[in-house]
This record gives C-alpha cells, structure tokens and sequence, in this order.
C-alpha cells in the first residue's frame, strides 16, 4: 500500500484487514522487533507544508526524505537542532532516512546533550490513528501547552500507536564556526574529563569518548568557540571534526552484535569494564558517557542485566535478544492500554516494541 | 465559569471518607475546618472559588499513594495542589473534592554534578531548587515569573516556561525522571538520571497533562552550570510592527538570545510609573538578553545592536554595569504588579508564530477598541508567547464577562494564525471551554483517552482541560 495523500492514507488504515508494517526509507529497517504486516509506504506522502525560517520552524510531510529537509534548511543556514543519526551504515543499508521514521524512533545525535532529542524539538504532528482517524496534536509554535503532549508520546513510539503523516519542527541557527577539542586518555579518566568539562559554563554541544581520546565540541560565534576553545585546551581540531561518525555509528557498521545502552555517565567506566569480561567492548560512548554502543560479546544479555541493576536501559539493536529492555508490570499495563486506545485492533507494527 | 454540580452522595458521606482519610495520616495533615479550607477554594485564578470537602498535605510518597487509595476506593474527586499559583484554576476544587496538597514534600534528595541532575520532592519551589545548587555555580533553568512560590509540581503539571526558555527550552526539556502515584495508589518511577526513558515516552505525556494523570512527589530535573555572565540591552521603537520585525530579524541572522522580552506603551508607561526604571516614552520596548563571558556578551551584544540600527530605533540602551542590568529588568519583572495598581486584569497567555507579531498586535488593539477594554502586552517575543493583559473594573458588574469575551477573542485569533490558546500557563477551567476552537472532537478523544488509561475513573482533576460536555460521558 502506497497512499497518496494523508487522506487516503487514512481510509486505507480504515479498510485494512490485517496487521501493517509502517515503511519510510527502509534506512531503520532492523531497528525492533521483526514485524509480520502488509507493509505500508509513507514516502507518496512528502513534500515541506510550510518554513517559516524567520520563526525558526519547519512543518513537513513524513515521508519527506531527511536529505531533502536538511538541503532545504542549509540554504536558510538552519538545522534541526537535535543532529538525528542515520542508522544506514549501522545496518549496511541503501535506505534513504525519512522525517516520519526518524521521529518514530526519537532519533537524537551528538548535540542532544545540549539541544534536547527529536521529541524536544517536536512541536507538532499529525497521524492517523488505528480506526483511520486523523488527529493533530501540539502545533508549529515554540510555546504550547493546550492539552495533552501526544506529540512526545508518539516519538520514539516506533510506530506502534499511529502512522505519523506531518510533523512540526523547532529549528536552530547554523553554527557559525566550530571546534573539537581532543584528550588523548584512557577511558576512565577520558570520561571524568568530559564530565568535568561538561559541568562547566561552556555550553559543549557535544561530549563523547572513541578512538583513545576524550572529545568536546564547542559551536557558535567564531569570538565565542574560540575563547571557549582555549578555556578547555586540549588539540583542537577547527571545522566538523569527527561528529558525523560517532553520530552515525560507523565504527560498529557490519558488527553482527550490536547493543545501545543509555545510563548515567558516570556509571559508563565501570559498566564497560564489567563487560569486557563477558567479550563486550564499546567504540563509541556519546552524550558525555551516557550513551554506550557495545559490540562484541559472548551473545548473552549481560548488557541488559547490567544496566537494569544500575538504572537505565539496553536495546539490543543487532544480535539476537529481544529489543527493549523489559517493563515493570504497571508500566507495562499502562503501555498496553496505551497502545489499545490508539490502536484498538492491534495493526500498527505489531510486537514491534515488544 | 460553570463547574459539574458536586455529587451530593460523596457529601452525605464525607464524614466517613474524612475518617478513612484520618487514619492513614499523621496528626495536622488533614484540614476539615470550613475557616482553614478556605485557604485551599482558588489558586491564582481567584475570581473563582469553591472550598473543598477537605484537604490533605501528605508528607511522603507512601502517604500520598493512602490518601488516593482510599479517595479511589470512595470515588472520591482529587484536585492536586503544588503552591496554588495556576493562573488557569488548574488547582481549582469543587465541593466534593479533595485538595491534595504537596507543600510538605520539599526536600531535596540528592544532587549530582557529576550528572548534572537534582532529584527533589515535587513540592519544592522552583526558586528553591536553584537555591539548593546555585553555591556550586549551577541552576535550574525553567523560571516561571513565580518562581519564588510555584512548586515543582505544578511546574510538571503545566510543563511551565519562562523569561529563558528560548535557550534553555521549558519544564519537559529539562524533566528527567519523575515518581508519580497514580489514582489507584500505585508508585511508579520513570525515568532518571540517564538521558531518554525506556519504552513510550510517558514522561512527556505526563509532563503538561495538568495533574490529571497522576500526583508526582519526586522529581529528577536537569541542573547545568551558570553562564559566566549575562547582559541586557534595551530597544525603544516607534512601532509595535517594527518591534516585532527587528525580533524575526534578530533570530533570523543566527543570534539566539536568552531572553526576547516585549512591552507596549500601556505596559512601559504603567512600569515607569510604578517602579521609575526609566524607560523612554515609546510605542514599544524590547529587553534582550545574551549570555556569556564578556568577549561573548560584547560580540552578540554588537551583532543584536547592528540589527536593530537597521530598524531605526528611537532609544538604544546598552546595559554598562550590573546596577542598569538590574534597572532595565526592574520593570518588566514588575510589569504585572504595575498594570495591577490601574485596575484589575486578566492575563491571557496565547502563542502565536513570531512572525504573526505585527498582525495580531494590530488585531489585538482593534479589538480593544470594539469592546471599550484597554489592553496592555508583555510578553515572550522571542517564542511568540504573548501575554495581553485586559484592564477590567471587577466592581463594575458586567465587566469580567466582557473581558472573558474579549479574551476568547484573543485567543480564537492566537489559533487562527497557526498558534495557540496556551502557551506556558496551561488549560485548567479558564480555556477549556475554547478546545474546540484549536482541536477537532477526534482530536480531543485523542487525548482523553490518554486519561482513561490513567485515570479510568476520571477521578484526578476531572472538570478539567476538556470542555465538559466533551468529558461528561467519563466523569463520574
């Protein structure tokens, strides 16, 4: 099934007799639990309904390929602030990333330390629910509290309780210069640096440890990123720097076992040292060691377990185990009356989330 | 404003809930005494008033999850109650409610640098938390104008903004982890320290949902480290149209101030004359902000200033020194008492798309005009949250209900031009009834239907956020 319009979209969601598998630019395919559905292709609804660059917001149709969308902004020298990451190589994919799936799975990058992720930024949508029906929620303002933030509901919710078929955005300024500054240390002591930094007046828009080297970004005014810059010290490196890798995962690309842990950071060393010893390593450690990617490991969910006794949570994103870490049972009564309001038939992505 | 006729049964039998209520709570807890309930008939909403059956001030989160065990088990309504500051009666009861109050939960419970997170009891003021980290150089960024009396709660349960939240976004951008009870007395922890929950993101959908799904006692909340300095500089124009234009122009080129603040000339000359800050005599006011050391504060400082050149202001004050920082801010923080000394007000608190500014400005004074009631802007303009105040004579009988009208009107026109009924003040009773005006019935369900999973009862805050005979068919 490939609609047209959202209004079509809707009738089919209506009509459909069976189980459905919401399909934007394949480029996350893998991401979840399998699903078993007619496949549902959101990319005829595309387009941007509105920018409004002097508003710093964008409205566009949830198949619009995220390529598009980012051409479109870096014309006006805007971005989306919350610098989404693009799971193609992660799962050695040819898929074009949309904006619909994109919000569906809270895609968030380097600068959601500082920006907020995908559902901060998120200021509207529209979907359609599981009877056909198509609701707004939220708006193209930056300010909104009418009524209830079904808008964060429906990010992250991997598709599960509506197809999304437009989505409202707040946008950033383009930075206008930027700088990376590098520690070579190990990873303990990399991490406590990117901690302390963190806990400065900086204003770091990003904070990661790979590679042996604890990194900070500083973005914004060239005075600004400058004097920033040589308060923190370090090698610098000017420009882009490493982002887009780390953002992207590329490190693990064809890894056949691959988990994605969020904590706190400063649980991050000895978490990642317990789990050497189970074969697990982690390239990448994001969000100033609050997000860990591992690979490796000798295919249990000691990862999960981990995490669980710390606070916090595992997806396994590549690898055998079921995706989403387990929910307490009110949580997950709550879940599923969640998902039986939305989708009372139980044909969006079914099992998807778990 | 019309509330559901209080259930003449749960009053017949109050005096045996008030005596399941007393028995799981310690002694001075539970408020019965007509005289002492008044303290609990309105929030800052006050022009609407009803004593509750009684109120409870719980002191943990075990009390709390008693109390709602028990009003559940009565059918009893709950109306949740942080420092009684809404401006929206979100904390408004009817007479066969309990006011559940989180005053006594004010603790803070840990602080962690290193994470940069606080976890505090809900009933803990926002001005509080700030105060409980600011001697390590760190705060909390959502700063509601009352923050030295809302609660943490309310701030959740309105996902309140603030003078700052262009840079620092508002409460569900710096919400990491809550504990809530729910109507059936169930403790439940989402969230925490680490950055994103697990699963539905159910802490943005309880964040702004106006104490309706649940009462949250404890909360873990972003705290960052101070800028190293702040700086305003004040813009006089000759026109509101231009005011607003220059703001568009401002976040256009790149520059991402603090604060945008935004007065017309009721507003500047009422401030004048209630606190003599010294502003000029000018059709409209601009107060911006930035941040940072003083090689940053002098560079943005420059690039706001050449902008502004470009629209020919008619004052342009850059602020030299901490005692004209302070001067230029006394006003605008004062702006609400000062246009109270005039008369009485009702603050609206619409969002409208920034670069609707100059039409909704021009709207707003026409329809002053055809309704014969002043009104006065200040607000947000870097978000387009506005804050038209009313000026209304609540002796003059009549009166409150013309404001309320043309306040309706205000808002229908907030929504018309692609924005919104509220933008940081929340719904409560005073704009349930305009729903309709911003959401389809599908719309609405939507969200109700969020409630029902909470809340199946409809027991928590029920006359609330949904017009009522949208909710009719679920409250009890």
């Amino acid at each position: 099934m490939k609609p047209g319009s959202e209004a079509e979209l809707a009738d089919m969601v209506a009509a459909a007799q069976g189980p459905l598998e919401i399909f934007g630019g394949g480029s996350r395919k893998g991401l979840g639990n399998a699903v078993v559905g007619d496949r549902l292709e959101v990319g005829g609804l595309s387009g941007i309904s509105l920018y409004d660059p002097g508003a710093l917001t964008l409205v566009v149709k949830a198949g619009t390929p995220l390529a598009e969308v980012e051409a479109v902004l870096e014309a006006e020298n805007q971005m989306l602030p919350f610098e989404p990451m693009d799971h193609a190589a992660l799962f050695g994919n040819a898929g074009k990333a949309t904006v619909g799936g994109m919000v569906a799975v809270n895609a968030s990058g380097p600068r959601r330390l500082k920006a907020g992720a995908c559902r901060d930024s998120l200021i509207g949508l529209r979907y359609v629910n599981g009877q056909g029906q198509i609701i707004k929620n939220g708006g193209r303002v930056m300010k909104n509290v009418t009524g209830y933030d079904l808008v964060k509901l429906m990010a992250g919710a991997h598709g599960t309780l509506g197809v999304i078929t437009e989505a409202a955005f707040k946008l950033l300024p383009k930075p206008e210069a930027t700088a990376t500054l590098c520690f070579a240390l190990g990873l303990a002591d990399g991490l406590a640096k990117l901690r302390e930094v963190m806990a400065s007046p900086y204003d770091i828009s990003a904070a990661a440890y790979t590679d042996g080297a604890a990194l900070l970004r500083v973005e914004g005014f060239t005075e600004s990123v400058a004097y920033r810059a040589e308060k923190i010290g370090g090698d610098k490196i000017e420009g882009a720097g490493p982002w887009a890798n780390i953002k992207n995962v590329t490190a693990l690309a064809g890894a056949d076992a691959v988990w994605r842990l969020s904590v706190k950071p400063s649980d991050a060393a000895d978490l990642v040292a317990g789990l050497s010893a189970r074969g697990f390593s982690a390239p990448v450690l994001d969000w100033s060691g609050g997000l860990i990617w591992l690979s490796g490991g000798d295919g249990s969910d000691a990862p999960r377990q981990a995490v669980s006794a710390l606070g916090g949570h595992a997806t396994c994103i590549i690898g055998g185990h079921t995706a989403f870490q387990p929910e307490s049972p009110v949580i997950a009564t709550l879940n599923n009356g969640l998902r039986q309001k939305f989708d009372p038939r139980g044909i969006f992505n079914q099992g998807r989330m778990g | 404003m019309h509330m559901p006729e209080p259930s003449a049964d749960i009053i017949t039998r109050k005096a045996d809930i008030l005596a399941r209520l007393a028995r799981v709570l310690p002694d001075g807890a539970l408020i019965t005494d007509p005289v002492e309930t008044r303290a609990y008939e309105c929030d800052a909403l006050s022009a609407y008033r009803c004593p509750p059956l009684a109120a409870v001030l719980p002191a943990s989160t075990e009390e709390v999850a008693a109390v709602l065990k028990i009003c559940a088990a009565e059918g009893v309504p709950v109306v949740p109650r942080g420092a009684g500051t809404s401006l929206a009666g979100g904390a408004m009861p009817t007479a066969d409610s309990i006011i559940l109050g989180v005053a006594r939960l004010n603790a803070v419970l840990k602080t962690d640098y290193e994470n940069r997170s606080i976890t505090v009891q809900s009933g803990r003021t926002n001005l509080s938390v700030t105060g409980a980290v600011e001697s390590n150089g760190f705060f909390y960024a959502p700063d509601p104008s009352s923050q030295l009396a809302c609660a943490i709660a309310g701030n959740i349960a309105m996902n309140s903004g603030g003078a700052h939240c262009l840079k620092y976004g508002v409460t569900t951008n710096n919400l990491l982890g809550v504990k809530m009870v729910t109507m059936a007395g169930e403790i439940i922890e989402i969230g925490g320290a680490h950055l994103d929950a697990a699963g539905y993101d159910l802490l943005g959908i309880i964040c702004g949902s106006e104490g309706q799904l649940g009462v949250v006692t404890e909360a873990t909340l972003r705290i960052l480290h101070k800028p190293e300095g702040a700086r305003p500089v004040l813009i006089g124009f000759d026109s509101n149209e231009v005011a607003g234009a220059c703001v568009s122009d401002i976040i256009r080129a790149g520059v991402l101030p603090v604060a945008i603040e935004f007065m017309d000339r009721p507003v500047i000359r009422a401030a004048e004359n209630f606190t003599h800050a010294g502003y000029p005599d000018v059709e409209a006011l601009l107060i911006i902000e930035v941040e940072g050391s003083e090689t940053e504060i002098a560079s943005q400082l420059a690039r706001i200033v050449a902008i502004a050149n470009r629209h020919n202001p008619v004052e342009l004050r850059e602020s030299q020194s901490a005692a004209e920082s302070a001067n230029i801010w006394k006003g605008r923080k004062a702006a609400f008492g000062a246009m109270g000394q005039i008369n009485d007000y009702m603050c609206l608190d619409g969002t409208i798309p920034v670069s609707q500014l100059p039409l909704v400005l021009r709207r707003i004074t026409e329809m002053s005009g055809d309704y014969g009631l002043d009104v006065g802007n200040v607000f947000h303009a870097g978000d387009g949250n506005m804050h038209p105040l009313i000026l209304y004579d609540a002796n003059k009988p009549g009166d409150l209900e013309k404001c309320e009208a043309l306040g309706a009107d205000i808002l229908k026109l907030c929504v018309e031009v692609g924005g919104c009924l509220t933008g940081e003040h929340g719904v409560g009773i005073e704009k349930r009834e305009l729903m309709t005006a911003q959401f389809s019935t599908a719309d609405l369900e939507a969200q109700m239907n969020v409630k029902d999973v909470f809340d199946p009862a409809w027991l928590l805050n029920p006359a609330k956020v949904f017009p009522l005979a949208a909710s009719e068919g679920r409250r009890a």
